[in-house]
């Protein structure tokens, strides 16, 4: 097991060096520049806020401290927000999104696994139609659009809940956390009914039965420790695509996240905090692409064996 | 002569794919997909034929209107006709999602079917350089690229490809990989086959089962990532317009004018139903096991 981590974790450098040098030479490269908007800047004035960053220097020298800074987990000063580091302005907007996503991942685990195994449980009855309807529906129906139909119908209409903030009335978690999790508690609804569906037919379940087990025991202790795999290694991409869900969660619903900061760093070409932010979104992704990789590897001990490629 | 007799023979006994349209057919939820896309298709296609409005026709006098008789889905502020502007959007929307999946597709089914058949090295190589793009926080690449190359539709065209070609070229990979070992392969290598022509005329068409099956669940998911683009402002600008960008402008008059939400909110779902329900139906026909890894 801890040859498996130790190997998946070596196989995390390439990716987040790709990561690190594609965003640098990427925002580097991009036409205008973080000061180019400012029209009024003398141009001493640009020359000595170039010196400051360094900008002055060749490429390749800013892209080897840049290396260096990061290995020592320093993400640099911020172009825009004068005097304040990407360090920090991370850590403003990570509580947010933090909540945000475990409160939708939680929505879409639970929410999700149930429906799934309803649904496994009833096969081609309206048990199991329903909710894959409905699993449809989420999957068909993207975040930008759910919700702002939501906050339509829940906060504007009924006028039920609060239809933006975070933290600052009761309630107003509640539709951001929705949004974010139904598309994702399709998916898990679906895998965990394919996964259930699979497992169910198996011998070892029949002999489970066989021996008297009651169905709860058959069905939550027997089957789910399979039926759940596709679902504990979904849940690693999921939650890239749960940090990315953010960005459009957290512009809809006025979050102040991570994602609004990035989707405002990319417009305003703060080069530093671009590129803070997506080497702090590779790290976040492949920590929990381990984390699910070694969850489904404990479920499944044949799965800890050629795992290179999965 | 004789090879002509020969494809001849097998050509008429290709009752996989008839017994695929059989089996398909008989999946009413597919059925219905299939035709609500093709629906769907010609009224976008034909939409100067359809609506009697032009797509950037105003009508200051009338504004914003509720659906109506002469406007079926009501107007925006502009006093533009919502069904004519919907229908102009889908030929954006659709055509973002082929043209961007035939990227994919291409890229995919090479690299796949290049690395299943070199094997060794090659191979490893070339599905190490997968896995790492894979591993990469996509939607920033996009954003970014967007923001900072400009917003056209190339870029937007070669963007949604280059992300979406990695589960392709995965899939293909190892149907090739298991088409290698069988004979017809050896017998092919024995007659002196470029290893280019073995790939493109035995194990590329040998494969193409799932390859059709995970096309058809690409083309919604790349809409999807168009839509994304589109509605943070960085996809399709005015005065074209996408499902995406249409379901943008509505979100910000969705308090007075609810139905330019709606609208193309419906449209957009109606259709990548139909591509799914389209998709899972093929997958079950053909009778192919996609891991969505």
């Amino acid at each position: 097991m801890w040859r498996f981590i130790g190997s998946r974790l070596l196989q995390a450098i390439p990716v987040l060096f790709v990561v690190i040098t594609l965003t640098f030479f990427l925002v580097r490269f991009a036409p205008g520049g973080p000061f180019s908007s400012e029209k009024s800047v003398v141009p001493e004035v640009k020359r000595a806020l170039e010196a400051q960053y360094h900008l002055d220097q060749p490429l390749i020298v800013q892209y080897g401290s840049y290396l260096n800074d990061i290995a020592h987990g320093n993400f640099g000063p911020s172009f825009k927000y004068p005097g304040r580091s990407v360090n920090e302005l991370i850590a403003a907007g990570l509580p947010a999104t933090a909540e945000l996503g475990f409160y939708a991942l939680f929505v879409s685990v639970i929410v999700g696994m149930a429906a799934g195994i309803i649904a496994a449980l009833n096969q081609n009855t309206w048990r199991d139609h329903v909710p894959m309807a409905a699993a449809m529906l989420g999957i068909c129906m993207p975040a930008f659009l759910l919700g702002p139909l939501m906050v339509l119908v829940f906060g504007l209409w009924l006028e039920w809940l609060p239809v933006s903030g975070w933290g600052e009335v009761p309630g107003d978690k509640i539709l951001p956390s929705l949004t974010l999790g139904a598309a994702y508690a399709a998916y898990v609804a679906r895998l965990t009914r394919s996964g259930m569906l699979e497992v169910l037919s198996q011998d070892y379940i029949r002999t489970a039965r066989a021996k008297g087990l009651p169905e709860y025991v058959v069905v939550m202790k027997h089957a789910l420790r399979g039926g759940v795999i596709p679902v504990v290694s979904f849940l690693g991409p999921a939650f890239a695509g749960l940090l990315s869900g953010s960005f459009v969660v957290e512009t809809i619903f006025q979050v102040p996240g991570l994602g609004r900061f990035f989707v405002q760093a990319a417009f305003n070409r703060d080069y530093t905090l671009i590129l803070g932010s997506t080497v702090f979104f590779a790290v976040l992704i492949v920590v929990f692409n381990l984390l699910s990789d070694v969850l489904a590897a404990w479920l499944n001990p044949r799965l800890r064996n050629g795992l290179s490629n999965p | 002569m004789m090879s002509r007799e020969f494809t001849q023979y097998y050509e008429q006994g290709t009752s996989l794919w008839q017994d695929a349209w059989i089996r398909l057919r008989k999946n009413r939820l597919a059925v219905i997909g299939g035709m609500l896309l093709i629906i769907i298709t010609l009224l976008c296609l034909l939409a100067p034929v359809v609506s009697p409005y032009g797509y950037e026709q105003q009508d200051l006098v009338l504004g914003a209107a509720k659906p109506s008789l002469h406007h079926w889905l009501g107007t925006d502020v502009f006093g533009r006709d919502l069904f004519t502007r919907i229908l102009y959007g889908g030929r954006i929307s659709l055509m973002v999602g082929m043209i961007a999946t035939l990227v994919a597709l291409i890229i995919g089914v090479t690299w796949g079917a290049i690395a299943g058949y070199a094997g060794g090295r090659i191979d490893a190589l070339m599905m190490r350089f997968v896995d790492i793009v894979y591993a990469l926080p996509f939607m920033i690449f996009v954003v970014l690229l967007m923001v900072v190359f400009g917003r056209n539709l190339l870029l937007l065209f070669i963007v949604i490809g280059g992300v979406e070609w990695l589960t392709m070229a995965r899939i293909v990979r190892s149907q090739v990989q298991g088409l290698k070992q069988l004979e017809f392969i050896e017998a092919a290598v024995s007659l002196g086959l470029s290893n280019w022509n073995i790939i493109r005329r035995h194990l590329i068409p040998n494969a193409i089962g799932p390859v059709i099956v995970y096309t058809t669940l690409t083309i919604p998911s790349v809409m999807l990532l168009e839509a994304f683009i589109s509605f943070l402002g960085l996809g399709i600008q005015p005065p074209q317009s996408s499902w995406g960008s249409l379901i943008a402008d509505g979100v910000d008059t969705m308090e007075e004018f609810p139905w330019l939400l709606i609208f193309p909110g419906l449209m957009l779902s109606l259709s990548l139903f139909a591509l799914n329900f389209l998709g899972d139906g093929l997958r079950d026909a053909l009778d192919v096991r996609t891991s969505k890894d």
